[in-house]
């Protein structure tokens, strides 16, 4: 009888179903997992440190870069932590606005993590499906704040400024006829709301035909019903939050139990998994699009009807419109002092969460009383799921691991932070 | 700020159950949090986590706090300045040599917990005794979320975790040297790294960039944030 002995196998850093860089050292009996160690870190850039080193206001970019498929919802975890030390809350309109945002990023995320996932785990035309909808999707992004990913767009005390009134258009191009072009700006005619309007009107089609590719998808059953199981109880132990707590059947979803901004006035459903498996998460994430899709529609019909201002009309904290800055001297000095010293904070500390695409998101902030932040603390819930990570694939073929890193929806930017 | 009328419960529950080991925190911003000694932490966690109207049976978050530089800036601006702060005239380690503020200990673990039973959040921090090799009860045994974060502020601060299963650097480079969240680590780190083509690998040196502060840290006196002065 010869002497079988476990062995130990690398996966990544540079695996592209690691989803950016994740080391997982894994100890194997044949094809099957007896242990997994994650190394992360290797995306680490001290976010939280550089924060401590500048005025609260030039960290919201930095935030952006955290979990770099949903960046508003980083920067609205920031911003609410600083809203609430200075005991301030944003106009109605910039809520909306917010929330607007928030659920357009959950979208751009779950695109993200289904178009990933299904590439991971066999299903090429997913990813080319969910890229066609995202692009739309950074446009809104870019006509709002210029840039389609690291927006920076929300401020303490609303957000840079009010929705743009028209939508950037395509050019005449050598490779694109008039038709075409013709095609591709009918929705641009309008203001972003009617571009937003158009997409909604649109995406619930859209991810039917995701669902008739996946959900009753043979294939797909096989790769994720009954893999990575997590008990309610586990959930719980483990810090989960978000879909990964919500396929394991536990109804808690922070936009309804703690509301923040206008979720309250908001009609949308919670859908929940029953046993807590790949399969179960992927149709609460699928759901959370449908749902997310009515929450921009209500929206969308509520900005329409509300002009008003999008920012708080106070220049200790706001600055000044350019305009005024050139004929006012007051003004002239708030411009000054806000961009070379910034705004103080009173002493104290604050944990503000936010139903993030990927769970709860939060910014633990210790102000002593100055412009910085004395400490900021990003609570990213995929660091919460990824150390779960032995725990869910212990017991499972080498194969399975891949669709566990694909549920977890693993982004490294929060968890090396 | 006071508490809305669930956490006034929930305070009110806790301070009955522990009593004078949970001392109430100050400025937090309508939310409501606990300080606790070292020697009670897992006994009081344990009574938050399995008491009925408490259930507090998540750790959202864990982390380390360093009170070295607490309220010190790095530009007076207490009475009028006969001087600027040009940029980069002084780096982090100038602003602490002058030691004029020393805080009651320097580390602090600071956890959050969430009952999802009662919708309920609740904050616990709990300040190191020995600031040289400040020690701490792992949770880890309470809650299972807490294995990461130990490991996180263990390799951010030097907190050592006490019972914790497998303490290992977590963020930082294999082979790292220090603790570079403590205030007292300079922002720009203390080694750089280059191919070092003669040795045909990649070497580590000491930093060869000079610290440079672009906007000074400044505590400034604002009347609208003191309570004795407010309005209502």
């Amino acid at each position: 009888m010869p002497e079988i002995q476990n062995f130990t196998m690398n996966f990544g850093p540079q695996h592209p179903a690691a989803h950016g860089v994740l080391r997982l050292v894994l100890e194997m009996d044949g094809e099957v997992i007896h242990r997994a160690d994650p190394h992360v870190g290797l995306l680490h850039r001290a976010t939280e440190k550089l924060a401590e080193s500048k005025p609260f206001n030039q960290s919201i970019g930095y935030m952006d870069r955290l979990d770099y498929v949903s960046m508003m919802c980083n920067e609205h975890g920031y911003v609410l932590a600083i809203e609430k030390l200075l005991g301030i809350a944003p106009p109605i309109r910039a809520q909306y606005i917010r929330v607007l945002f928030d659920e357009i990023t959950r979208i751009l995320n779950h695109l993200m993590w289904l178009g990933a996932h299904g590439l991971d785990i066999g299903a090429m035309t997913m990813f080319l499906y969910c890229f066609r909808e995202r692009e739309d999707l950074m446009d809104c992004y870019e006509a709002v704040s210029g840039t389609r990913m690291h927006a920076t767009y929300y401020r303490p005390g609303g957000v840079f400024r009010d929705l743009p009134e028209e939508m950037p258009t395509y050019q005449p191009a050598d490779n694109r006829s008039a038709k075409e072009l013709k095609r591709m700006n009918e929705d641009r005619s309008g203001s972003l709301l009617d571009f937003i309007d158009a997409f909604a009107d649109r995406f619930p089609g859209r991810i039917d035909e995701y669902e008739t590719l996946l959900t009753d998808n043979r294939i797909w059953k096989q790769r994720t019903v009954n893999i990575g199981v997590v008990t309610p109880e586990r959930a719980k132990q483990l810090g989960f939050s978000g879909p990964m707590l919500r396929g394991s059947g536990v109804v808690w979803d922070l936009r309804k139990m703690q509301p923040y901004e206008v979720y309250d006035r908001m009609d949308f459903d919670i859908p929940v998994g029953v046993n807590g498996d790949c399969y179960d998460r992927y149709l609460v994430r699928v759901e959370e699009m449908r749902q997310s899709n009515r929450i921009i529609k209500q929206c969308v019909d509520w900005l329409r009807e509300n002009p008003g201002p999008v920012v708080l009309d106070d220049h200790k904290i706001i600055p000044p419109a350019r305009i005024e800055m050139k004929d006012d001297m007051e003004s002239l000095i708030h411009h000054f002092k806000l961009f070379t010293e910034g705004y103080c904070v009173p002493e104290g500390e604050a944990y503000a969460a936010i139903e993030h695409p990927k769970g709860e998101f939060g910014v633990y902030l210790v102000s002593d009383g100055a412009n910085k932040p004395y400490r900021v603390k990003v609570r990213a819930p995929g660091f919460a799921h990824l150390a779960s990570m032995n725990e869910m694939v212990t017991g499972h073929m080498l194969a399975d691991v891949v669709a566990v890193i694909g549920t977890q929806d693993i982004v490294f930017g929060e968890i090396d932070r | 700020m006071t508490l809305d009328d669930k956490h006034a419960a929930v305070a009110a529950a806790v301070e009955a159950r522990l009593g004078e080991r949970a001392q109430r925190l100050e400025n937090t911003a309508g939310e409501l949090g606990y300080a606790i000694a070292p020697g009670d932490l897992l006994d009081c966690c344990r009574i938050l986590r399995d008491t009925e109207g408490l259930q507090f049976e998540m750790l959202m978050d864990l982390c380390g706090v360093d009170y070295l530089s607490y309220g010190r800036a790095e530009w007076d601006t207490a009475s009028a300045t006969t001087t600027g702060f040009s940029r980069g005239v002084l780096g982090r380690g100038d602003a602490l040599a002058e030691t004029d503020y020393q805080p009651p200990s320097r580390f602090a673990v600071v956890y959050h917990l969430l009952s999802i039973s009662n919708n309920a959040r609740l904050r616990l921090k709990v300040a190191c005794e020995d600031d040289g090799r400040p020690m701490v009860d792992s949770v880890t045994g309470i809650w299972a979320s807490a294995d990461w974060f130990e490991r996180e502020a263990f390799d951010l601060f030097g907190i050592l975790f006490v019972a914790h299963p497998d303490l290992r650097r977590i963020l930082t480079d294999y082979g790292f040297i220090g603790h570079p969240f403590r205030k007292d680590f300079p922002l720009i780190g203390k080694a750089e790294v280059r191919y070092d083509p003669k040795k045909g690998r990649v070497v580590y040196e000491p930093v060869s960039i000079e610290p440079r502060t672009l906007v000074p840290k400044a505590i400034r006196d604002d009347n609208r944030y003191r309570p004795d002065l407010s309005k209502d």
